[in-house]
């Protein structure tokens, strides 16, 4: 039996990627993140790992490129305007279908902005960020237990769809303490027979690549990974849904902005108001037909973010029209605290009636 | 029940430890637990403070924006986060470093000596753990033995002789020093 | 029986190369595939290709290898090698690659004496994207982005990669040669098994310049191409051992 734990979240993620079977670990400091960093410099050589701090998170991430391709579990971790540098390296991985975990703690931006919560980093994590037709997986954890849980979980994605999986979450999540606990685990051990570790005893080279000279073939590679995409679309989309069975408004909101959501339902739930909350545990895949059903049920919607309206763009296309979808988020590092989300609730309340 | 509360000092007054031992604590008690830290740039000298959840019920909101109890370890630290306290809600001064009392009349308000306390114990640096025991004793959050427990658990690697029960030592004394 | 004396190395595959008729680019890749050969590690060696005109790379060396971003190989090898440290890892660069985007990339792999070599071809031009000024292009050297030829006042002077790489402790093996004889091809070669050994000693980071022709961009024949090599490459970018560990034991 495991024994429940208090950890920071940060570190939390770095136990979890030593758990699940990483070893390999490149990164660059960056606040709100740093401390995973170098938790990663203390324990990965005690089990005969290998952490790397590099000379930028350019080389990092192509650090991560060289090691992913050799089948090894990988990991990097930044916060946003590391993830920028690392966008290049990103796509490359996409392109040549390498698995690897990918951490960002978001602060604000843009630019260097803060170092304070944001959750502004949406769109690049998840409608690409590099260039070229690609998807990450994208992994939204909301509580310390989660971020070891998806951590683990994101290392197995990785590997089944050898894709790029991001763990998303944001410097409130990395800084915070919570019990944990690391339950009993299989490590899978995933066949690659790709990997570029040296010919041994195969006859033919294996290449890790993402060029394709000739249009004709990089449609076709294309066409592979809009498969693999819509493969992962079917299959590894996950969410939580809390008293949406009876809801009028449905809270969206992911990270640490759900659990500041979840209280402001609950103070609307105490006065009366039936408000639900559909949180996405996957951003990319994004939970469309669950929320979808929910527009046949609900009366409005109300997405909360630390941004200026990214997934709310998501959501809208999830509902389609069928209901309204009101937003409300705060930016550069400011956090709503549960009153300042109830007061939107009551404001569509208000709109609702005057109808 | 649910406690919210936030501590608040100057960097190097020990306000982080202070929250986690709480947490810890709560967590030896089977309680739901969270701590959150809030702080500048700097790495000394700046203010720091800490929001630390202990409920019975599963924890939303992280951050103790509208605390049930502040606890102040400087003038600036009375300064802001006094108005937040919820009505009813409980202030604990430390009197030594703040000469200034509380403004506030719904609120229940006690004060401990703590630096004094601490020097007089023989050493200066356990006044944080004079004020958590005084919190204790005020508001009942844990018990002194889970407080005991999470710093034995805490500080299990540091081979320092003394150092347990000179911290139980300050967290007594910070129980009989309260006043209100 | 007849001995055979002459044969395509194992590290080869038996494809044409892309190159352009008296790119020296051809040259290279067989003296690395035979260093290879006779070093007996094809079936543990993983190569890195760049960006620039030895992006195919991948296509004519019979072993495993990377395609990595513009500047990025020295990275990209040190993922490698830091997984698979009994393999044998190099990176094969151009001058734009090494000298310009990923002149941090190669610093730091030097400077971590990353146990890897790097083949680092130097033609003076960026060659695949059509002959535009690398770090590298000679001063009055007309390309074109330098139509006016380099001018040292907006551009400063061309870096000689190898001598600053010399400056750092980790790289242990540095030298520049060129392939335009077959004298200065059997010294390639023994420089580039040099570069290689160094890694197998586990003594650090190791890089061997290889001067080369561009003759398409140069505007040149490759006849005339060799020889403006001769004339105005090698004095500025002097052929020799710049670094071994036997001058360091000196």
């Amino acid at each position: 039996m495991s024994e429940k734990i208090i950890m920071k979240g940060n570190e939390a993620i770095g136990e979890a990627a030593i758990v699940a079977g990483c070893r390999h670990y490149f990164g660059y400091p960056i606040t709100p993140q740093t401390e995973l960093t170098e938790y990663m410099a203390k324990k990965l050589p005690l089990v005969n790992g290998v952490f790397l701090q590099a000379e930028s998170e350019v080389a990092a991430i192509n650090m991560v490129y060289g090691a992913a391709g050799t089948g090894a579990r990988v990991m990097t971790s930044s916060s946003s305007p590391g993830i920028s540098l690392k966008q290049e390296g990103i796509s490359y991985i996409a392109g040549a279908e390498l698995p690897c975990v990918i951490v960002n703690m978001m602060r604000g931006g843009p630019g260097l902005g803060s170092i304070q919560p944001s959750q502004a980093d949406y769109f690049q994590a998840t409608k690409g960020g590099g260039h070229g037709d690609y998807r990450n997986i994208v992994l939204a954890p909301n509580s310390v237990q989660e971020l070891v849980d998806f951590t683990i979980l994101a290392f197995d994605l990785a590997d089944q769809y050898r894709n790029p999986v991001f763990v998303l979450g944001d410097g409130a999540l990395g800084q915070m303490m919570e019990p944990l606990e690391f339950k009993p685990l299989e490590v899978k051990s995933v066949e690659k027979p790709w990997a570029a570790n040296g010919l041994g005893t195969r006859k033919t080279p294996n290449v890790i690549n993402s060029l394709y000279l000739k249009p004709e073939q990089l449609e076709a590679h294309n066409v592979k990974l809009q498969k693999k995409y819509q493969l992962i679309t079917e299959n590894e989309i996950r969410w939580e849904e809390q008293n949406t069975q009876d809801a009028d408004l449905v809270i969206v909101a992911y990270g640490i902005t759900s659990r500041i959501a979840t209280s402001a339902m609950q103070m609307a739930r105490a006065d009366g108001l039936k408000v639900g909350m559909l949180r996405p545990q996957t951003l990319w895949p994004f939970p469309c037909e669950p929320l979808n059903n929910l527009a046949d049920k609900a009366s409005a919607f109300l997405t909360v973010e630390l941004s200026a309206g990214q997934m709310v763009e998501d959501v809208k296309l999830s509902v389609n029209g069928k209901k309204p979808v009101y937003f409300y988020g705060r930016t550069g590092g400011m956090i709503p605290n549960p009153k300042e989300i109830y007061q939107e609730i009551k404001k569509i309340y208000g709109m609702k009636e005057a109808k | 029940m649910t406690y919210e509360i936030v501590i608040a000092g100057f960097g190097g007054q020990g306000v982080m430890l202070m929250g986690q031992l709480l947490t810890y604590a709560g967590m030896i008690e089977d309680k739901h637990v969270s701590w959150i830290p809030s702080y500048g740039p700097e790495m000394r000298g700046g203010t720091a403070n800490c929001s630390v959840i202990i409920s019975d019920e599963q924890i939303g909101n992280p951050i103790a924006s509208e605390p049930t109890i502040v606890v102040a370890m400087n003038l600036p630290s009375l300064d802001k986060f006094e108005p937040l306290l919820k009505t009813n809600g409980t202030l604990l001064i430390n009197s030594s470093l703040i000469e200034k009392k509380a403004s506030r009349k719904d609120i229940q308000v006690y004060s401990i000596a703590a630096n004094e306390i601490a020097s007089d114990i023989g050493n200066p640096k356990v006044a944080n753990m004079v004020v958590l025991g005084a919190l204790i004793a005020a508001t009942k959050i844990v018990k002194r033995e889970s407080l005991l427990k999470a710093f034995a658990k805490l500080f299990e690697k540091k081979q320092i002789s003394g150092l347990l029960e000179i911290n139980e030592t300050a967290i007594y004394r910070g129980a009989e020093g309260i006043a209100v | 029986m007849m001995e055979k004396i002459f044969g395509r190395p194992e590290s080869l595959l038996d494809v044409p190369f892309h190159y352009c008729p008296g790119c020296h680019h051809g040259i290279i890749h067989r003296l690395v595939a035979e260093v290879i050969d006779e070093l007996k590690v094809r079936t543990s060696t993983i190569g890195v290709a760049p960006v620039g005109c030895s992006v195919l790379a991948y296509e004519y060396f019979n072993f495993d290898v990377y395609e990595a971003a513009h500047g990025r190989a020295p990275a990209v090898a040190t993922g490698v090698k830091r997984v698979l440290p009994d393999t044998t890892v190099f990176t094969y660069q151009g001058d734009g690659d090494l000298a310009a985007i990923g002149c941090a990339e190669i610093m730091h792999a030097a400077i971590r004496g990353e146990k890897i070599t790097t083949i680092f071809v130097n033609n003076a031009i960026y060659g695949m994207t059509g002959g535009q000024m690398a770090p590298t292009t000679l001063i009055e050297q007309v390309t074109q982005t330098s139509p006016y030829g380099r001018n040292q006042d907006i551009v400063g002077m061309p870096v000689k990669m190898s001598e600053v790489l010399a400056t750092i402790d980790g790289a242990k093996f540095i030298a520049r040669v060129a392939v335009n004889n077959p004298a200065n091809m059997a010294k390639a070669k023994a420089a580039i098994k040099k570069a290689f050994e160094i890694q197998h000693q586990g003594l650090g980071f190791a890089m061997v310049e290889v001067l080369s022709t561009c003759p398409t961009n140069w505007a040149m024949t490759p006849v005339q191409a060799t020889k403006w090599l001769e004339e105005n490459m090698i004095p500025y970018y002097p052929l020799g051992i710049i670094k071994s560990p036997e001058e360091v034991a000196k």
